[in-house]
This record gives C-alpha cells, structure tokens and sequence, in this order.
C-alpha cells in the first residue's frame, strides 16, 4: 500500500531524541548511524502524522508526493 | 501555511536539549494558531525569562522576552493598549508560579483575554535544574539534595481559585488534545490558562531517573488520565487531563471599554470639564 | 482639559501635564504621598477614553506601561522610594529595549519604609543608578507647580525623543502643596509625538538600527512589523546576542545617546546669578527655601544667587562647571546627605569651595538651615 505522503526529516534541524522513532504505531522510523531519524520503511507508514506532531524540532513533516 | 512558514527560520534548529517538550509544545501551539487561520499581524507572544520564555524569539509574530515573571504584566499592558490583538503568554514553572505568581492570580482574577501557556516540565530548566512550585513533593534537584521541601501546586485548582474562565491541563504526549486545548484556550474570551506536562530529560529526568525524553512521555501516557472518563473514576491517583473550567464572564479590558464609551457619550453632553481642585 | 488657571495640589499638576502631553495610558499603585496622581487619573482617563489601570503591584504596574507603550501609546506611572526601588528591574528593560516611558518618584523620608508623609530627596543616586548595569537615564524635576506641569510634558517629549524611561523626581512638599497652574492652550506647548518608521510592509525593519540623524524610529506592536524585544543584549533585530562587538556598540549606544547630550538636555533657572559671589545650587521644594533666602540676603547686598536644577540626570557637568567659575563659594542645598553636592565636586575647578546645606529628618529645609552654614562660609572666607 503506498502512503500518500512522504515524511520528510530535516536533518540540519533534527537533535536525535529519538521520540518519533519510539511512538511510531508501525515502527516506520529509525535512527540513523548519524543519529539523525530516518523513514525507514515507507511502506508501513500509514500517514498518521503523529511524528510530525510530537517532533520537539520541527524536523519532520508529512509532504505531498511530486507526481 | 506549514509551520516553518510561522517561524523566523533563522533561528533554527533552537536551543532547547533534544527531547525537551518544549519544542513540541512551540510547534502544536503553532498549529493551533494555523488552524485558527489568525493573522500573524494580529499575534503577540509575551515571556518571561527561562527555557520556555525562548520561544518568542522563534515565532515570526509580535514578539516579547521581558523579566522573570513579568510576562502577564508586560502582556496585560499589551492588551489593554491594543485589545484587538490575540496575546498569548508561554511561561514556565517560575515564571508562572514562582516569582510571576502574584501576576498570574491577578491576571485570572481580572478575567483578562490573555492565552497563559505553562510549561510544566517540574524543574528550572535554564538555570541548569534547581526545583520549582511545580517539582512533586521528595523528587531531587539541584536545590533539593535531600528531596524537595513541600508541596507542588496543583496549577489547574489555583487558576480555577483565581477566578480563570478556561483553565486545562494536556501533556507533551497528548499532541491532539493539546492542538484541540490551544484552539479553545485562545478563542476563549477571558482568562485562559493550560497547563502542559512537559519533559526536561537533562535536569529533571536524569536527576530523578526518570529516564529520556520518550520514557517521561510515556508516564504522561501512564499517570493520566482524561477527565470526566470512566477510569479517571476507577483510578483517582492520576493527574486529570482536559477542560475543566469553560465559562463565560465579563471580560476585564471589554468590561474597561464599555466603561469608557459610556463616560464619554455623557461627557459629551456636559460641555466642559469642572476645573481645579480634585476632591479629597 | 480645558486651558486656564486652576488651583491645584502639585500631584494634579503631574496629571495635568501628562494628559496635556498626550498620557493615553496610566498604570500605577498607591503609596503615599503620590496616590493622587493615580486617584485623579483613574478619574480622568476614562473620561477621555484612555487607559487606567490599578496593578497589583508597582512592579506590574511597571511592566504594563512598557507593554502599552509598545502598542503606541504614551505611558506613565507613579509612586514613592518604596515603589522605586521595586520598579527598578523593570526600568532597566525600558533602558535596554528603548521602550519611552515616564516613570514619577515623589519622594518622601527613605530609606525603606522611612516617612511617607516626611519630606527627602535622597532618591537622586538611586535615579541614577537604581537598575543594574551600566547605562544612563533622564531624570527631572521642578520647585513649583507651573514648572512641575511644563517638566512633566518634557518628560513626555524627552522620552519619545531618546526612547528612553524617563524618571519625573519630585518631593513630598511639591507633590501636596497647592498653587496656581496655568494650563496652556492645545499647541501653546510643544508636545513631541512618536516617530515612527516609514518603511513600507514586506520590507525588512530592523527596529534598533539608528538613524543617521541618531533617533530610533519605532514601529507598533500589531502594526506591518513584527519584531523581537528583549532585555538581553540585542542586535538591530532585536534579537539576542553574544557577540562582544554587538554588546560593546549596543551598551555605548545606550548611554552616548544621553550622555553625549548632557548639555542639550540641562534644564534649568538662574535667579540672581549673574553678578553672585556665593552661588547656591538646589532643586526640588528645597530651591523654594534656597530661593527665598538669596531674595532675604540680596536685600541686605549679600551678593547670592541661585542655579536652580531641573534636569538632574544626565548631570549637567558644563553647567555646573561653567556657572561655578569664580565664584568665591558656592552652596548646593539639597534634602538629602550631599548626593547632588557630590555631583558638583566632582564637575568644578575647585571642588574645597562647594559646600552643602542639608536636612533630612523629615521636614523641610528651612532659611535658618541655609542661612547657618552660609555664616560658617563667610566666617571661613573672612
């Protein structure tokens, strides 16, 4: 199933706390080897937009697809 | 518009520690307002002096980093300058309890149309973690070697005393409820204040062990509780989240206006001002 | 507010002068012996439709006029020693954010809670130098009631004028006392309004870069322009800084601004002085005193006479220096323990011949005060 939107992470804007990746319901996000959140695994995103609202550096936020 | 488009960009990414709450607390405040579809001409943010009071410097709005404590005062002078303005006041726990205490009471008492937003993270963040009215009666601090001395407030009870006509209470972990909480705390005409349970993992969690970021969070998830829900009743040892006052009363700076408009319609038909002498 | 003579206690004379200068917005709290200036325009402003409101405190109420002023408005607040020194805080944030504002201490006996219905002038340092930090400030004051209303409109255009608090220092006497005002017609005066910025919306304001012409051009809160203000040290944005070279510039630019034009801002009179051998140098209700005994001494050709400050700060150095140069003495009379006095020693060419005539216990200085230490001069001189 693909998600509608993309999750896009600033990284220059990303601390690494981790809260994103913990709270995630599908377990859709990690943190990189540069501590940095990643959307690991799209296809399980289900869009809900959580991570973008619980993100304390405004890092991430759900984006139209360019089509 | 997107958040970022609220914000002086600038600045980013912000000073406060990774995983502080105050950054999700600034960016659902942000949507609130967003939703609100408000004006950022229309828009005056006021703070006093800590961790929370930065976040003025980072909205794009009118902007106000005044005194430790004075934030409701500064803004009290504010709105009654400019009534038509949406004031909103993010404090912490000194701020709004401590040293600001005697301005927040008067602020509810008055029933002025200001948004206070308290960031509760239990602790003096800035200053590098002494405790605060807020930090729970034994927890350690800076300050606090052998456990706190007293009592915290119960912020909500208090307001609710003084005589605030919205007074609530959300955590950083419950980001719906608090865009949901923010959007009527800034429509209410009057007093509105709403408490937001937040994380200080560098002071507060590591001196009392509460974990990072993500385990404060969730004992916001575990400890409360929405109010008025069945297990709010089966389970009266948590902390009530929700609305708990939403009335309508007169407003201090409309009631002020009413006034005015009043004396000055009769004075027009008095020409003349009596002169001299005040009365004693 | 209609113009013509009225007679009048010196806190209605306050009042008068602000609402005649443009006062649109007043918070205050009582304490003797200035409660009637915030009685009289708690009053008067709503009648006018204008603001008034009581704060909690003197702090708040401090903190509400910077607010407001921001909004646009012309603000001002009022109290006594207590109430001053609890201000000061606060007024350090009109310094360092330029926020104009006019700040009234009617003295009363200090320190502390010392006599509310006793008259001082022992404020004067603490007018100076009562907030933290380097800085400098305005301060004026007056020794009778039409004076009292024209400094108090200055007050208002000093501070609109440098974007600065603006400290209104009378005493106890002056504020009670009752005399004739005469409140001039509209425009008789000139009253200074803000100035405000002409840069067009969408274009970027940097709401503390100066002029070339030196004044800071503000833009109101609610207005096209939104901006930081804050109490920490700032750049032209206003936003805060640590850089050693913004903090150098900003704090010169806080107090060259005044400094600088220490000359330009001296307020004051001369009775007497021109041929004077003994000058007496005073301010406040004890001018009244001095005045009276330089009219009594002239009568028997002692040649005296009297420099009557009204601007107190920043010192007028110059003036001072100037008007005491060869005299053979000269007499600051002040309420206080020397605090003026000291300021003068330091300004003249030959601070041995400056010497003081004081009272502070509470009363007024009388004649015999002066006229006591004026004997012990001239015995010394003979």
């Amino acid at each position: 199933m693909k998600p509608k939107k993309t999750v896009a992470i600033n990284r220059d804007w990303c601390k690494g706390c981790g809260i994103c990746v913990a709270f995630c319901p599908k377990e859709v996000l990690v943190l990189d080897d540069r501590e940095k959140a990643c959307w690991a695994y799209p296809e399980k995103c289900i869009n809900c937009g959580l991570c973008e609202l619980r993100c304390p550096d405004m890092a991430t936020t759900l984006e139209e697809n360019e089509s | 518009m997107a958040v970022k488009d609220y914000m002086r960009q600038r600045f980013l990414p912000h000073i406060w520690c990774a995983g502080c709450g105050h950054g999700i607390i600034m960016g659902n405040m942000i949507r609130a307002i967003d939703q609100l579809h408000m004006k950022k001409n229309d828009m005056v943010v006021v703070s006093g002096i800590g961790c929370s009071s930065r976040m003025p410097g980072y909205l794009d709005f009118h902007t106000m980093h005044t005194i430790h404590g004075r934030a409701l005062a500064f803004a009290m002078g504010i709105k009654m300058g400019q009534p038509e303005l949406n004031v909103i006041v993010p404090m912490g726990d000194g701020d709004a309890l401590a040293i600001g205490g005697n301005h927040l009471i008067h602020a509810a008492r008055r029933n002025v149309d200001l948004t206070a937003i308290i960031m509760n993270n239990s602790i003096y963040g800035m200053t590098g973690g002494q405790y605060s009215p807020l930090t729970p009666t034994g927890k350690k601090a800076t300050t606090a070697v052998y456990g706190t001395d007293s009592k915290p407030f119960d912020v909500a009870a208090l307001a609710q005393g003084a005589g605030a006509t919205f007074v609530a209470r959300t955590t950083t972990y419950h980001v719906q409820e608090m865009i949901d909480i923010i959007k009527k705390a800034i429509r209410h005409k009057g007093f509105s204040l709403v408490e937001i349970m937040s994380q200080c993992p560098t002071y507060y969690g590591r001196k009392n062990k509460l974990g990072g970021a993500v385990q404060i969070m969730e004992s916001f998830k575990e400890e409360t509780v929405k109010a008025g829900s069945k297990k709010a009743e089966t389970s009266p040892e948590l902390i009530k989240r929700g609305i708990f006052v939403q009335e309508d009363q007169p407003e201090y700076v409309e009631t002020y206006l009413t006034l005015t408009e009043a004396l000055q319609k009769a004075a027009k038909k008095q020409p003349g001002e009596p002169q001299g002498g005040h009365h004693e | 507010m209609k113009s013509g003579t009225i007679f009048i206690q010196g806190n209605e004379a306050i009042a008068q002068g602000a609402l005649y200068a443009g006062l649109q917005f007043f918070a205050g709290y009582p304490i003797t012996p200035s409660t009637e200036i915030a009685e009289i325009l708690s009053e008067k402003l709503p009648k006018l439709g204008r603001k008034f409101v009581q704060m909690e405190d003197e702090i708040s109420s401090m903190c509400a006029i910077i607010g407001a002023s921001l909004t646009g408005l012309k603000v001002m607040t009022a109290t006594s020693g207590p109430g001053f020194s609890l201000k000061q805080e606060a007024i350090g944030y009109a310094v360092m954010a330029e926020v104009p504002s006019v700040v009234v201490n009617v003295q009363r006996g200090g320190p502390s809670t010392g006599m509310p219905t006793g008259v001082a002038q022992g404020d004067v340092m603490q007018a100076r130098w009562g907030t933290h930090g380097d800085h400098s400030i305005i301060t004026l004051t007056a020794s009778n009631l039409q004076d009292v209303f024209l400094m108090t409109v200055e007050a208002f255009n000093l501070a609109e004028t440098y974007r600065t608090p603006v400290i209104l220092l009378f005493d106890e006497v002056v504020a009670h006392m009752r005399e004739k005002v005469e409140i001039p017609k509209p425009g008789e005066i000139n009253v200074v309004e803000r100035l405000r910025t002409s840069v067009p919306e969408g274009t970027n304001f940097h709401p503390y870069l100066t002029r070339e012409d030196g004044r800071l051009p503000m833009s109101d809160f609610g207005g096209v322009h939104r901006y930081n203000v804050t109490g920490l040290v700032h750049d032209m944005w206003g936003f805060p800084s640590n850089d050693p070279k913004v903090a150098y510039d900003l704090l010169h630019h806080l107090v060259d601004k005044l400094e600088n034009k220490a000359d330009l801002l001296a307020r004051y009179k001369e009775h007497y002085t021109e041929d004077a051998e003994i000058l007496l140098i005073s301010f406040g209700s004890a001018a009244r005193t001095a005045l009276h005994m330089v009219e009594q001494r002239r009568e028997r050709g002692l040649k005296v006479g009297l420099l009557e400050l009204q601007t107190l700060w920043p010192f007028p150095r110059q003036l001072i220096r100037s008007m005491c140069e060869g005299r053979s003495h000269v007499l600051v009379v002040e309420m206080n323990m020397g605090q003026v006095c000291q300021e003068v020693r330091k300004a003249v060419i030959r601070p041995e011949r400056v010497y003081l005539a004081n009272r502070f216990d509470g009363a007024s200085i009388s004649p015999a005060d002066i006229l006591n230490v004026l004997n012990m001069i001239r015995g010394k001189g003979v």
